[in-house]
C-alpha cells in the first residue's frame, strides 16, 4: 500500500515503528493512544459476547465526556482525590445512558442495534457542538467563539504517572477497567448469563434468562467503558477541555471505531485486548510520524483499520468452519453441531470454547 | 418563520429535497435488492465514499462527468466482488465487515485525496437537463423537471427494480434465496450465484449514489457522506423492503434535509441552534425505525450465510 503511495516501504515502516516504539516518550504517546481504545474495545467485547454490535462507541465517548465535563464544571472546589473519581464515575454514566438507549430500543422495539447506534453517534456529535456553541462555551474567548470549554478545573486533572513522559492516571485506569471487564464477563454470573444470550438468545429465554434485560445491560455497559473514555480524553488531555468532535482530528480520535479493532483483534477478550489495543496505539502514533517522515496522510491508518476488520472477521468463520470441518472428519456425519443456530450472524463466532 | 413559507422558496426546497433526496434512493434501493436475497452490506457508506471519490477524482482529471461516473461503476463492481468473497466465501459475519468496509472507505479515500488532490477543487459536475414541455410548467416543472440526470436515472429505477424483483424468473429467485436459501437451493437455484449478483448491483448502485452526491456537490472532502450510507440502509427497513416504500423514505429525508439547509440560508435558526436542526436525520432515523421494526419481517435469511453441508 506504501508502494502505491510513491514511498519506499522500509522506511516507511521503519518510521512507524521508531514513531510508536522507539524510545520512552514514544512508548508514553503510544500507551496514551492505546488507553481510549482499550477502553471502548473492553466495551467492545461486553456488547459482541451478548449478541450486541455497539458501533455507538463514538457517541458513548462524547456522551462520557460531555457529562464528565459537566461534573468539573459544577464541583470544581472538590479536592482531587474526589474530584477525579467523581469525574470518572461521571463519564461512565453519560456514555452509560447513551448505551442503554439503544439498548432499550432493540430489547423492547426492536430496533437493528447497529443503525441505532449510529445515528446515535450523528445525535452526539451534533449535541457536542450544540453545547460548545452555546451553553459550554469557554467565556475567555471572547467575540471569536471556538468550539471549547474554558479550562477545565485543575482539581479533575489526571495525575501524570511518575517517570517524566505524559503518561498519566488514565493508562492505570484502562489497564484496571481491563481487568474488571474480564471478570464481569468469564467469573461473575452476570458474565455467564451475558454470554448466554450472545450465544443463544432462544435457549436463555426458554431457560428462564431475562434476554431483554441482557441486551440493555450489555450495551449499557459497554457504553459506560466508552464514557470512560471520553472523561479520560478530556482530563488526560493536554489542553484540560472539551473540544469539538472532528472525526479522527477531533478529541475522540475514531476510538470508537478504532476500539472495535482492537476488540476484534483481541478475539473479544477483555486481557487480550490490553496487547492489541497497544499495537494500534502504535499505528496511530507511528501513523503520525510516519506522516511526517514521509509525507503519507495518517488516513492510511484508518484505511488499513478497515482490512484489518475485514481479515478478522473473514478468518473468525474460517477457524470455526475448519474446527467444524475436522470434527466431521473425525465422527462422520456432524449433522447436529454444524447445523445453524436461528440468527449465527448475531453471536460472536468462535473462541468462546478457549476463554471460560 | 414567514420567510420560509413563501411559494419561492418552498419550491427550491422541494426541488433540493429530491436532488438531495437521489444518493439516499440510488444507495437504498441497491441495498433492497441485497437484503431480499439475504446479504447485509452495512457497508454501504464506505462504497458510497469511494464511488464519490473516484467520480469526483476521474472528473477532475479528464475533465468529463461521464468517465467519473464509468469510473465509479468500476469501482462499485469491485467493490461488490470484495464484499461477495467476504461473506459469500469466507462466510464472515456481516454486520461487523461492514464495518471494516467503512473504514476502508473513509480512510482510503480520505488518503488519496490527501496525496492526489490536497486542497479541494470544484469540478464541473453534469447539468441540469430539463425535460421539454414538462420542466415548462410552472412550479411543478422546476420542483420535479429541472434536474441533473443522475435523478431521474434514480427515480426511474423504482418502478424496474419493483417489477425486477417481483415479476421476472431473477426476482423469483432473489426473493427465494433470501428467504429459505436451502429450498432455493433445493430447487437448483445456485444461492450463491443469485446472491453474488444482487452484491455487485447493490454495490454498484451504492457507488453511484455516491458519484451522485460528488456530481452534485462539485467537490469532495473526506468524510463526504457524512453517515448518508447508513440512512439509506435504515430507509430499507422503514421502506419495509419495498422498492417505493424506499423511494418515500428516501424523500422524506431528503426534504429534511433541504428544510434545514434553507432554515439555515434563510437565516432563520443561526449557529448554534443549527447544530440541534441537523441531528434531525439521525433522530428522525431512529424514530422511523421505532415505529417501523415491529410491523414487517425482514427476509427470512437476512445476514444468514448459505452453507450446503451445514
Amino acid at each position: 500500500m506504501l508502494l502505491a503511495l510513491g514511498a519506499n516501504p522500509i522506511t516507511g515502516y521503519a518510521a512507524l515503528i521508531d514513531g510508536a516504539f522507539g524510545g520512552w516518550d514514544e512508548l508514553a504517546d503510544t500507551s496514551i493512544k492505546a488507553m481510549p481504545l482499550l477502553l471502548v474495545g473492553v466495551g467492545i467485547c461486553i456488547a459482541f459476547r451478548a449478541g450486541v454490535i455497539n458501533i455507538g462507541g463514538e457517541g458513548q465517548i462524547i456522551a462520557g465526556a460531555i457529562a464528565s465535563t459537566v461534573v468539573a464544571l459544577a464541583l470544581p472546589d472538590l479536592p482531587r482525590i474526589m474530584l477525579v473519581p467523581l469525574v470518572l464515575v461521571g463519564g461512565a454514566v453519560g456514555g452509560g445512558i447513551w448505551g442503554a438507549i439503544p439498548g432499550a430500543l432493540k430489547a423492547y422495539a426492536g430496533v437493528n442495534e447497529i443503525l441505532s447506534t449510529i445515528m446515535m453517534n450523528l445525535v452526539a456529535a451534533q449535541f457536542l457542538s450544540f453545547l460548545l456553541q452555546d451553553l459550554l462555551t469557554d467565556k475567555a474567548s471572547g467575540a471569536i467563539k471556538i468550539q471549547q470549554t474554558e479550562r477545565l478545573t485543575e482539581n479533575a486533572d489526571l495525575p501524570l504517572l511518575p517517570g517524566g513522559t505524559r503518561l498519566h492516571l488514565g493508562v492505570l485506569i484502562a489497564i484496571l477497567i481491563a481487568v474488571l471487564g474480564y471478570v464481569l464477563l468469564f467469573r461473575s454470573a452476570l458474565g455467564v448469563r451475558l454470554r448466554a444470550v450472545g450465544h443463544n438468545a432462544n435457549a436463555s429465554r426458554y431457560a428462564g434468562m431475562p434476554v431483554k434485560k441482557s441486551i440493555v445491560q450489555a450495551l449499557a455497559f459497554s457504553g459506560a467503558c466508552a464514557g470512560v473514555a471520553g472523561a479520560v480524553l478530556v482530563f488526560g488531555s493536554e489542553s484540560h477541555r472539551l473540544i469539538a468532535e472532528g472525526g479522527a482530528s477531533g478529541f475522540t480520535q475514531s476510538a470508537g471505531f478504532n476500539g472495535i479493532v482492537a476488540a476484534l483483534f483481541g478475539g473479544l477478550s477483555p486481557l487480550a485486548v490490553i496487547p492489541a489495543s497497544f499495537f494500534f496505539g502504535g499505528m496511530l502514533t507511528g501513523g503520525i510520524a510516519l506522516q511526517q517522515e514521509l509525507q503519507v496522510p495518517a488516513a492510511l491508518i484508518v484505511a488499513l483499520n478497515g482490512i484489518v476488520v475485514l481479515f478478522v472477521v473473514a478468518s473468525l468463520k474460517l477457524k470455526t468452519r475448519l474446527r467444524a470441518w475436522a470434527e466431521a472428519v473425525g465422527s462422520e456425519g456432524s449433522g447436529g453441531t454444524a447445523s445453524p443456530p436461528p440468527e449465527p450472524a448475531r453471536g460472536p463466532a468462535g473462541r468462546e470454547a478457549s476463554d471460560g | 418563520m414567514g420567510d420560509f413559507f413563501t411559494v419561492s422558496v418552498l419550491v427550491a426546497t422541494l426541488a433540493s429535497g429530491i436532488r438531495l433526496g437521489t444518493p439516499f434512493l440510488l444507495a437504498g434501493l441497491g441495498e433492497t435488492i441485497g437484503q431480499r436475497s439475504g446479504v447485509l452490506n452495512l457497508g454501504v457508506e464506505g462504497v458510497m465514499l469511494l464511488g464519490a471519490f473516484s467520480a469526483y477524482y476521474v472528473t477532475l482529471e479528464t475533465g468529463s462527468a461521464v468517465y467519473g461516473i464509468f469510473g465509479a461503476i468500476v469501482v462499485g463492481l469491485i467493490m461488490g466482488l470484495v464484499y461477495a468473497f467476504i461473506t459469500l466465501v469466507m462466510h464472515a459475519q456481516q454486520g461487523i465487515s461492514g464495518i471494516g468496509m467503512y473504514l476502508f472507505g473513509l480512510g482510503f479515500t480520505d488518503l488519496l485525496f490527501q496525496k492526489n488532490v490536497g486542497t479541494p477543487k470544484p469540478i464541473r459536475g453534469l447539468g441540469e437537463v430539463n425535460i421539454p414541455l414538462l420542466s415548462d410548467i410552472p412550479k411543478v416543472g422546476e420542483i420535479f423537471f429541472q434536474h441533473s440526470l443522475p435523478v431521474y436515472f434514480a427515480f426511474a429505477l423504482v418502478p424496474l427494480v419493483w417489477f425486477m424483483i417481483n415479476k421476472t424468473t431473477f426476482g423469483l429467485n432473489i426473493r427465494a434465496v433470501g428467504e429459505t436459501p436451502e429450498a432455493a437451493d433445493t430447487l437448483g437455484v445456485s444461492v450463491n450465484m443469485t446472491r453474488l449478483a444482487t452484491m455487485l448491483i447493490g454495490s454498484t448502485m451504492a457507488s453511484l449514489a455516491g458519484a451522485a452526491l460528488a456530481l452534485e456537490v462539485g467537490i469532495f472532502q473526506q468524510n463526504l457522506t457524512s453517515g448518508q450510507g447508513f440512512i439509506a440502509i435504515a430507509l430499507v427497513y422503514f421502506g419495509a423492503w419495498r422498492s417505493y416504500g424506499v423511494m418515500l423514505g428516501a424523500l422524506l429525508f431528503g426534504i429534511v434535509q433541504a428544510t434545514v439547509l434553507q432554515l439555515k440560508t434563510l437565516g432563520i435558526v443561526e449557529g448554534a441552534n443549527s447544530s440541534l436542526l441537523a441531528m434531525a436525520p439521525a433522530v428522525l432515523t431512529i424514530v422511523v425505525l421505532v415505529i417501523v421494526s415491529r410491523r414487517v419481517a425482514a427476509p427470512g435469511a437476512l445476514t444468514r450465510p448459505f452453507d450446503r453441508s451445514a
